[in-house]
């Protein structure tokens, strides 16, 4: 039982793929201008790191190793397609919004990261918690950063507006440079920073 | 649109690093000194513009709303664009493979500056990303689909030069101790980023 929550909660902090690996950069700073993108991508993500680490997992033993790549990369393209359709149908406007980015996770750093490092030598149950966790971890990097950046860039969370108007009133204005996307990169770098300092005082 | 002005826009407005952040994984990687990162941006290049015309045909004649009534006007009616991403990836795979043996048979010296970079960019997002925004976009025509490959390529080869010079630079300096490493490394890909937004002006 242990060894469960330890798969989980490990890739939240110790070993975060985007903070401690860095892994999956790309989609994690296009995907951050606002909240909701954020959570659905994060969702995205998670499911498909876990189904694929699982189902790797399953079929670890009959994959020659030569040809692993592709099996790997069709096993994630079939999943991502279906997580693209179900967003198409269910969640068009945000579907709209994570454009390409949602045919990228297939390129995902993290989810060939822990298909090579973990699914192939461990067995179904275990991967699919260790998929869930690296999701998890990627999702929290995710949220982090687009509540920073919603928060300071338009003033709103998940599209309310959190800044009062009074605020406005007496010459507040909204960071327009958090918007833009460098700024990620940035938010991203002063977290790693933070982690890292922390890290080292313990 | 004016082939010209397509190359430069990809290289510099629709950088592939700066503005869209794709292929990261190995920017940040790879990135440690000129000579190493100058190979895995020839090697995109070079990947890109072959990867991403091929694409473009897949896409017109297989793939697109309507695509297939070249074969027999029955299937005019078919939509196979859901397959667009285990069709691409499948190509970019397959792509990079041939030319892995090409260019060992024939031009060892080349290969053995690219060789091991080459089965590192079949998941490199950007060639992945280039060949996707290329599908958004619907360009006319294979030139532009090419020129349009060579211009992101050469956009990324010039970023991680750039980020290399830095590094190699900033070994000398001293940084604060958690920000070493990456974290450094992102808060400069950050400014640089927007350094070229200036290409496009800043739209607050």
């Amino acid at each position: 039982m242990s060894n469960w929550k330890k798969l989980l909660i490990e890739p939240l902090r110790k070993t975060n793929p985007v903070m401690v690996l860095v892994l999956g950069i790309c989609s994690c700073l296009a995907v951050t201008a606002k909240l909701k993108p954020a959570l659905v991508m994060g969702a995205s993500v998670t499911v498909v790191t876990a189904f694929s680490n699982l189902i790797i997992s399953l079929l670890r033993k009959g994959i020659p190793s030569r040809i692993r790549i592709i099996v790997q990369l069709v096993v994630v393209s079939t999943l991502v397609i279906l997580v693209d359709q179900f967003l198409k149908a269910f969640a068009y406007d945000v579907s709209k919004q994570l454009s390409v980015y949602v045919g990228l996770i297939i390129t995902n750093c993290i989810i060939m990261g822990r298909l090579e490092a973990y699914a192939l030598s461990h067995g179904p149950g275990e991967s699919f918690l260790d998929g869930l966790g690296n999701g998890l971890g990627y999702s929290l990097i995710l949220i982090i950063v687009a509540f920073f950046r919603e928060l300071f860039g338009s003033g709103t969370l998940l599209g309310y507006q959190v800044i009062p108007q009074s605020l406005y009133e007496a010459g507040y204005q909204n960071n327009g440079l958090m918007i833009l996307p460098p700024m990620a990169l940035i938010v991203i770098g002063i977290i790693i920073w933070i982690n890292n300092s922390k890290t080292e005082s313990k | 649109m004016n082939l010209f002005n397509l190359f430069l826009k990809s290289v510099f407005v629709d950088n592939m690093i700066f503005a869209y952040f794709l292929g990261m994984c190995s920017y940040l990687a790879v990135s440690k000194t000129v000579k190493t990162s100058a190979g895995l941006g020839l090697a995109v290049t070079f990947v890109l513009v072959i990867t991403v015309p091929v694409n473009y045909l897949i896409n017109k004649y297989l793939l697109s709303p309507g695509a297939l009534a070249w074969i027999s006007p029955r299937l005019a009616e078919v939509d196979l664009s859901f397959l667009t991403y285990i069709f691409f990836i499948a190509i970019i795979a397959a792509i990079v493979q041939i030319l892995e043996m090409i260019i060992e048979t024939f031009t060892p010296s080349l290969y053995s500056a690219l060789g091991i970079f080459l089965p590192l960019i079949a998941v490199n997002c950007a060639i992945l990303g280039c060949s996707l925004f290329m599908q958004e976009r619907g360009f006319s025509n294979v030139g532009e689909a090419a020129v349009f490959g060579l211009g992101s390529g050469i956009g990324w080869l010039l970023a991680i030069v750039a980020i290399a010079a830095i590094r190699e630079k900033l070994r000398y300096s001293k940084i604060p101790k958690g920000l070493e490493g990456v974290g450094i490394s992102f808060i400069i890909t950050g400014l640089m980023g927007i350094a070229f937004m200036a290409f496009m002006g800043f739209k607050f």
